[in-house]
């Protein structure tokens, strides 16, 4: 009799435990490292999606979503470590390195087929920056307009799918391999304008190109293929799951709503491309 | 050469049977083709059975060897390598234009020609020192960059410069020592017949120094080929470039193996054609 209660409460202690540790549960196993949560970003990681080029202080949207995401799925801040990977290294076959991949990456029905996405944990807009010379000369936000010049976007980003499919400019675009190749071509004048997400093209402007403008936006709601970013991960990695449901956890709750308050400006003074 | 025909002199006396040593050497042969058909014949059945049992194997078919996504992007592909052709096709005269006008700089002998002939040796110690993907940079962006108004900033203009800045150093260097295999008594003689330097130089020397080197410069050009492909570095969507963008898109590599071998179909062609160009004028020496 008293082996059979001792065995009752041992068990009910067990289930409320299962419980309690239910988030937790869900990842184990399933990482790199037992215990620890492998999370990539990119080299550099850049403004205002890591401040400083630092993911480990939590600080910049991207980060602050990693650390929350680690947070429902019962890491601590402590049991995050950080590696950095390249585009070609986070879809290269094999074993990677990472448990999740986080730059920015969109999800597109494409890249799904080789790689798994999460639920997106952002819907961009994207932005046209060019220089305070073109838009004296006679630059507008509308379509019309912006055909007529001279564009170029990183090559790797998903800006070309949507440059040639909306604006559909005159002349062919010029591509880049990264953000400052870009802003050298803007400053050389060899292009007068070019497509990033929005948060991006609002630091480039403001920060780093010289007599930077935005020219205008084209908003996520009113594009019938918004740009969304997602987690990369492995094809077939069973951690997906629990970041998704991590990842809708923080949608229904506003935390991630508040994370993008805080760490993305407001872009409403950017005009709306017509 | 010369031994086989001797040969085949001597035994001519009875043509239709062939010497105990012919039919010797006819084994050997046999015998060492037998064992290369084997030994090639194996190599192709190991990688051919043994690779595709790698763990990995269906990742990396899957990344880099997509029918799919090769379907898809290969006649893009083939419609940017005419990029590369067209400035491949402007660059190249360009190259060997410079390259000829440095090698007869290094070459003045005139002492008032001193500074020509220190520009010469500057020019492709440096040129030569420096990755091509940095010159690129440089000219590509840098002097556009001073504030040159459109279209005389184009980065095929400044691309190109760099392409001939680099190249003509090389080519340059593979010139003089075209000039320097011509041997002092040529120059001697033509002086003698009262020939000018400049005339000695146009007429005696170069002559005979280009076709000596027309192999060498065979592998320059098939090396300038690849390299207009980092010209993708400051803009234009040349083949190595458009591939990278289907690359982002598919998150697939095989748009670079479909490049690849849209570069082989050229490169090797040109690499064969070098080779039997080389190996003709060693026949012709020895």
């Amino acid at each position: 009799m008293k082996l059979l209660t001792t065995s009752a409460v041992a068990l009910v202690l067990s289930a409320s435990t299962a419980l309690a540790m239910s988030h937790a549960n869900c990842a184990a196993e399933k990482t790199l490292t037992e215990g620890t949560l492998t999370i990539a970003t990119g080299n550099p990681a850049y403004y205002p999606w890591v401040m400083n080029d630092a993911p480990e202080s939590g600080e910049g949207f991207e980060a602050a979503v990693a650390y929350a995401i680690a947070g429902k799925m019962g890491f601590d801040a402590d049991a995050v470590t950080w590696v950095r990977t390249s585009f070609d290294e986070a879809i290269q076959p094999g074993p990677k390195n990472f448990d999740f991949n986080m730059q920015q990456y969109s999800i597109t029905p494409e890249r799904d087929e080789m790689v798994d996405f999460s639920l997106p944990y952002y819907t961009s807009a994207m932005a046209v920056l060019t220089t305070q010379s073109v838009v004296e000369a006679g630059a507008t936000a509308t379509i019309e307009s912006l055909k007529g010049l001279k564009w170029g976007a990183v090559a790797t980003t998903t800006a070309l799918p949507i440059l040639n499919n909306v604006i559909q400019p005159e002349s062919d675009a010029l591509l880049y391999n990264d953000n400052a190749d870009v802003n050298a071509a803007i400053m050389a004048g060899q292009i007068d304008a070019a497509l990033y997400d929005l948060p991006t093209a609002l630091y480039l402007s403001a920060v780093v190109v010289d007599g930077g403008a935005l020219l205008g936006q084209f908003p996520a709601d009113q594009s019938q293929t918004p740009d969304q970013f997602g987690l990369l991960m492995e094809n077939g990695n069973p951690l997906k799951e629990c970041v998704d449901a991590a990842i809708s956890e923080l949608t229904e709750s506003g935390e991630l709503a508040a994370i993008e308050a805080q760490w993305l400006a407001e872009a409403t003074g950017v005009p709306v491309v017509e | 050469m010369s031994d086989t025909a001797q040969q085949t002199g001597l035994a001519g006396a009875s043509p239709a049977k062939p010497t105990r040593r012919e039919i010797y050497e006819a084994s050997v042969r046999r015998r060492s083709n037998r064992i290369a058909l084997f030994s090639t014949l194996s190599v192709i059945v190991a990688i051919v059975l043994l690779i595709p049992l790698a763990p990995g194997w269906e990742a990396v078919q899957r990344s880099f060897f997509n029918g799919r996504v090769f379907a898809a992007t290969f006649p893009g592909l083939a419609e940017a390598f005419l990029l590369n052709v067209m400035i491949f096709a402007w660059s190249a005269p360009l190259i060997a234009l410079t390259g000829l006008a440095i090698a007869l700089c290094r070459d003045a002998r005139a002492p008032a020609l001193f500074p020509l002939r220190m520009f010469g040796v500057a020019y492709t110690d440096i040129f030569r020192g420096l990755p091509v993907v940095l010159v690129i940079y440089i000219v590509g962006f840098g002097i556009p960059g001073l504030g040159l108004p459109r279209p005389w900033n184009s980065p095929y203009i400044w691309g190109t410069l760099a392409l001939v800045l680099v190249y003509s150093a090389y080519v340059a260097e593979v010139i003089r020592s075209g000039i320097d295999s011509i041997h002092q008594s040529q120059r001697s003689a033509a002086a003698s017949l009262g020939l000018s330097d400049g005339d000695t130089m146009r007429f005696v020397v170069l002559p005979q120094a280009i076709r000596n080197v027309v192999p060498a410069n065979m592998n320059l050009f098939i090396a300038l080929q690849k390299d207009v492909a980092l010209l993708s570095f400051i803009g234009p969507v040349e083949i190595f470039r458009q591939a990278g963008v289907y690359k982002s898109l598919y998150a697939n590599f095989t748009p670079y193996v479909g490049a690849a071998l849209i570069f082989l179909a050229l490169t090797v062609p040109a690499t064969r054609y070098a080779d039997y160009l080389m190996n003709k004028q060693n026949k012709q020496r020895s």
